[in-house]
């Protein structure tokens, strides 16, 4: 399974919906989209990982190099997801700490810091 | 002998080749279903770090996977063929967990003022590390020339 991405803009956040497998093969092009939008000006991202099936080291790294990107730009990037075998490499590797996850994507967009 | 092996180029398209094959071997091997994840994201953690040490060092090697049901464990061995220092690869399996937040300064990843590539946004020995978090019984041993990350998983008790 590949990857699938599609954006939309809820109020000033951009959701960034995200599903399939983010590993080191389909990551580089996660990575440009999130590096599109912030050069158009997005600064305040949700990524919807509902459907993500797979997350590695290097997809994380790809979401750590986003955050950098908003946080140079004062802006957010806030992640939704539930799914149990996602969340444990957040939790193992310490990012739960670096990032705001949330279980809707209406609770993100609504959100402030 | 191992009983299936695979040999890839180095090639990130390869490594989701070599989590689903890990996958089914674990299942055959009779590790239990809660784990398999953890075989998928622990083999492919392995692979994407010898990809990129290969792209790095020996871009016309191929990779080697080795993976055992024969011993009453699941057993899966990845091996690379860089040089045995090119992550901080001991070190990284001693860290474990507990020194996670060490290697992943909280503070210095969300510093927005490095403006290279996020991909390189990891510290070296990260992937090694998750692994660590995620395997109880994983070995990094120097090879000559590179390095064999040794994981292994008891079969389910049925």
């Amino acid at each position: 399974m590949d990857l699938s991405l599609s954006t939309r803009t809820e109020g000033n956040r951009t959701v960034v919906v995200v599903g399939g497998e983010i590993d080191v093969y389909t990551a580089p092009k996660l990575r440009e989209q999130l590096i599109d939008l912030v050069s158009s000006g997005a600064y305040h991202l949700v990524v919807d990982m509902e459907s993500v099936d797979f997350l590695d080291s290097t997809g994380l790294g790809v979401l750590v190099g986003g955050l950098k990107r908003v946080r140079a730009h004062d802006g957010s990037l806030r992640l939704v997801c539930t799914q149990e075998r996602i969340l444990k490499i957040f939790r193992i590797t310490g990012l739960t700490k670096v990032f705001p996850i949330h279980a809707t994507v209406e609770e993100a967009v609504s959100a402030t810091d | 002998m191992p009983t299936v092996e695979l040999r890839f180029s180095p090639l990130p398209a390869h490594v989701r080749t070599a989590r689903l094959l890990a996958a089914v071997v674990a299942r055959r091997a009779g590790v239990d279903e809660s784990l398999i994840d953890e075989v998928k994201l622990a083999v492919g953690e392995a692979c994407a770090r010898a990809v990129g040490i290969h792209q790095a060092y020996a871009p016309g090697d191929e990779i080697v996977v080795e993976l055992n049901d024969d011993g009453g464990a699941f057993v899966a061995c990845v091996r690379d063929r860089g040089p045995s220092d090119a992550d901080t690869a001991v070190e990284a399996t001693g860290a474990a967990v507990a020194d996670l937040p060490d290697l992943l300064d909280v503070d210095v990843l969300a510093d927005p003022g490095e403006s290279g590539d996020p991909g390189a946004a990891m510290p070296p020995g990260f992937g090694l590390a998750v692994i660590a978090g995620l395997v109880d019984d994983v070995e990094v041993t120097p090879a000559d020339p590179g390095t064999v990350v040794r994981m292994t998983w008891a079969p389910s008790a049925r």
